[in-house]
Order: structure tokens, then C-alpha cells, then sequence
């Protein structure tokens, strides 16, 4: 008989309620989520096995699987639920363990950075800004990007909330 | 007049103008006053931001929710992504005192407050619901016989249980909003299969989300649609971007050039030229 060896962190259940998946308790494995998930026909993720995982505490395999960061958070399974378990947020509050314990991968790392320096995701440059002004908007838009004092109250509340141990 | 405070996200005023130009331009005419929020941050993006750190995702919403509340106006905006941040931001902070006060304690290192009171919509639920579809079949200058497919998104419906906007499996209100232009929404299947871009996954694995892109382009196609119509900046990048590399070239339009073009906007302000997919009107 071939069996898996799993290690278990009894600890974990209340981790993940305190990241905010306390609900993972009320998934009864019907598989519904699996079933419309739009990852898992193209990926080895499953909705279901995840929340399992999760109920036996399996904390360092989810942390360690690709299939943690293939949900694209379309909120099928959510929608389906028969017992309306809030499986994005356990997603999210699982992804939130993993990043706090080192867990991110390097473009997600890039983008953490990008939010940090600029308070935005995607970059600013001389073609776009270019482009803006071909169209009588202003070449910078009016965020924290066009004032430095709004950047500098928005590294204060990233910094407050830990972001920085997140970014290169 | 309807007035509200113009929440722009990233991917609109960074990478499409076009969409940012197109919605003031169709606002003024359809008698929406947009109102900039100065000094804001990116919402924060859901799919990395609070997959990352929640904490930093509700302080950083709660500092833009704040800047509406201080203007005194509901925040509208052009992006699923942004929507489903600030909507479920302010759902959380709106109704949760403990957490509002949480929230407070970070924003007090900047002398802010956020009281609670923001509301926010999405740019095409303000047209259905406010606006009307009778009231833009009014303000159409140049009817279009163009075939269409919408392409709803996930985070501008869902989750329904608080957003309740429309039916999330079978939605009209896009459909019924396209169509005010004279333009016919063709049916196809999987219609709420997702871009493939959201929740990090472009970020982390391309890959798989060309191929949610892919079986969205194969049922575009066989619907004979001419054109992608989206409501969000960030499935739009995604189609127009991965396109090339699967062999298709179907012109992808936000919902505000769609309207740009039928209340006549010229061809630069609707900003076609930063597309990928080249429009051809």
C-alpha cells in the first residue's frame, strides 16, 4: 500500500482564522468548487483538495504548492457554494501566510515593489506620458504620482502595515 | 446632476488613456460631473496587493475612501479591480466598527480619518442604473451596427451576495448596455469565464492565463463577434496584449470608447493608437 506522509500544524487552525479563513471549517467536500473552476481544468489546482489541506492543518504543503497561486480569484466557486463557504478569502488568507513566511514568487515581488515606489502597479513613462497630453489630460495624473507629500503618507501607512519586509 | 469622485487605478491613466479620456468625454454628455480624487494611491489591487498583505490592502483602500469622503461624494470607477477593492473595502470598514477602528489607528499616522460613509459604484452601473439605457439611446450621435461580445469580468458582479447588481451566471445589464448603441451583443458560450489575468495568475503564470484567454477568444470567435467590449482595464490589457501571440486579432474596446465612438469622439481622443490589436472603426 503506497500512503503519502503529510506532516501536520495543529497550530495552523488558528493562524488562518486570525488571516481571516475561519470558514474553512464549514466546507463539507462536495466538490462543487472543483467542478466550475476555471484553473483547475487547465492546472493540477483544486478548489476542494485546498480547503481540505487547510481543514488538516497541512500548512507546510499549501505554503509550498504552485496550486496556492493558481486561483484567479473569479469567484465561480464562490458563487456555487452550497454552504457559501467564502473560499476567496481563505485563498487570499492562505496567500497572506505565505508572503508573511517568504513564500512570494519574484514577478509578484515585482509588483509589491512597484505599489511601494510609486503607489501604483503599473509604471509611469515619457511615451504614456506623451500620449496623455496628445489627449488634454494631464501628463501625470492627479495621484500620489503628481504629489510627493501624498507618496510620502502613503509609505507611512505601508511601512505601518509591514509592507516594506514584503518588497526588494 | 449626478456628481461623483473619479477614482482612475493604474492600468486606465498608465497604460490605456484612452479609457480615462473616453469616460469624462461620455460622462459630460450623459450629464455625469466626474470630480478627480486627488493624491490617490492604486486601490490597492486585489489579486497581489491583498493576497499579499490584507492589513496594507485595507489601510491603503481605506486612505482612498477617505479622500471621497472628505470631497463629499460617491466614488465611481472604470476598473473591475479597483471596484472590487473599494467596494469591499468600504462593505468591510462600512459595516465593522472594530476593524474601521483598526483601519483609524494606521491612517491617524497621517492625519486621516476615514468615518465610514463612502459609497462606491462601478462607471457601468452608474449608466445602467442611474443614467438608463433610454436616456444614452438618446445621446447616440452615431449609431453602430457593429457584433459585439461583452465581457462582464468577474469582480464587477461577483460575489453577488453583496454587490447584487445582476444575475452572476446570466447578466443582461451589459448586453442591454451595448446594445443602446445599436450595436448586437452575440450570444457564446462560457460568457463569464474569466480573462485569465486576475488574482496574481498573469503575474505568476502567464501560461495558464493565455489559456483562459485562449477558450474565450475560440467562443468569441464562433459567435461571430467583430469586437471585445469590457468594463474592465485589466481584462482588456489581457486580451489585447495576448492576442498576437495565439493568432487573433479581434479589436478590444472598454465600454467607454464603445460610447465614445457612438456619441462620436475623434479617433485620438478615444486613444486607439496605445491598443496592440489595431482598431479599425
Amino acid at each position: 500500500m503506497i500512503t503519502t506522509e503529510f506532516k501536520v500544524n495543529p497550530e495552523f487552525e488558528a493562524q488562518l482564522a486570525a488571516a481571516g479563513g475561519a470558514d474553512v471549517k464549514l466546507c463539507f467536500q462536495c466538490g462543487t468548487c472543483t467542478a466550475g473552476c476555471p484553473s483547475g481544468r487547465r492546472t493540477s489546482y483544486r478548489v476542494r483538495k485546498l480547503m481540505r489541506m487547510a481543514q488538516l492543518d497541512m500548512k507546510e504543503a499549501i505554503l509550498d504548492s504552485d496550486e496556492l497561486w493558481e486561483c484567479s480569484t473569479c469567484y465561480t466557486c464562490v458563487e456555487r457554494c452550497p454552504r457559501q463557504v467564502p473560499i476567496v478569502d481563505i485563498v487570499v488568507a492562505l496567500r497572506n501566510i505565505a508572503v508573511a513566511e517568504g513564500h512570494i514568487r519574484a514577478n509578484h515581488k515585482k509588483t509589491a515593489t512597484s505599489f511601494y515606489k510609486t503607489g501604483h502597479t503599473v509604471p509611469i513613462n515619457d511615451k504614456i506620458k506623451a500620449e496623455r497630453k496628445a489627449m488634454g489630460l494631464p501628463e501625470v495624473p492627479p495621484t500620489v504620482l503628481a504629489n510627493k507629500d501624498a507618496m510620502d503618507q502613503l509609505d507611512k501607512i505601508l511601512d505601518a502595515t509591514g509592507f516594506n519586509k514584503i518588497v526588494e | 446632476m449626478a456628481k461623483y469622485a473619479f477614482f482612475l487605478g493604474c492600468i486606465a491613466p498608465l497604460r490605456y488613456p484612452g479609457v480615462e479620456k473616453s469616460t469624462r468625454v461620455v460622462c459630460e454628455k450623459l450629464g455625469i460631473e466626474l470630480v478627480d480624487i486627488q493624491d490617490a494611491n492604486c486601490c490597492p489591487a486585489p489579486g497581489v496587493i491583498k493576497a499579499f498583505s490584507k492589513a496594507t490592502w485595507l489601510a491603503a483602500a481605506a486612505r482612498n475612501l477617505a479622500l471621497a469622503e472628505k470631497m463629499g461624494l460617491p466614488i465611481v470607477t472604470i476598473c473591475n479591480g479597483c471596484y472590487g477593492s473599494l467596494f469591499e473595502a468600504a462593505h468591510e470598514l462600512n459595516n465593522n466598527k472594530e476593524e474601521l477602528a483598526e483601519v483609524n489607528k494606521v491612517l491617524k499616522e497621517i492625519g486621516m480619518e476615514y468615518k465610514g460613509t463612502t459609497q462606491v459604484f462601478h462607471f457601468a452601473e452608474v449608466l445602467y442604473k442611474e443614467v438608463g439605457v433610454e436616456k444614452i439611446k438618446a445621446a447616440i450621435s452615431n449609431p453602430l451596427s457593429y457584433k459585439v461580445a461583452t465581457f462582464y469580468g468577474c469582480h464587477f458582479l461577483k460575489p453577488s451576495s453583496i454587490k447584487n447588481l445582476d444575475d452572476p451566471e446570466e447578466p443582461h445589464i451589459l448586453d442591454d448596455l451595448v446594445e443602446a448603441t445599436g450595436a448586437q451583443s452575440m450570444p457564446r458560450k462560457q460568457k463569464m469565464l474569466c480573462c485569465g489575468a486576475g488574482g496574481g495568475l498573469k503575474a505568476a503564470f502567464g501560461d495558464v492565463a493565455k489559456e483562459f484567454t485562449k477558450t474565450n477568444l475560440e467562443n468569441i470567435t464562433a459567435s461571430g463577434a467583430e469586437y471585445i467590449i469590457d468594463v474592465c482595464p485589466f481584462c482588456h490589457l489581457q486580451f489585447d496584449t495576448v492576442q498576437g501571440d495565439l493568432g487573433y486579432s479581434i479589436p478590444v474596446l472598454h465600454l467607454s470608447q464603445l460610447y465614445g465612438i457612438a456619441m462620436g469622439m475623434s479617433e485620438a481622443d478615444l486613444g486607439l493608437s496605445t491598443h496592440v490589436v489595431p482598431v479599425k472603426l
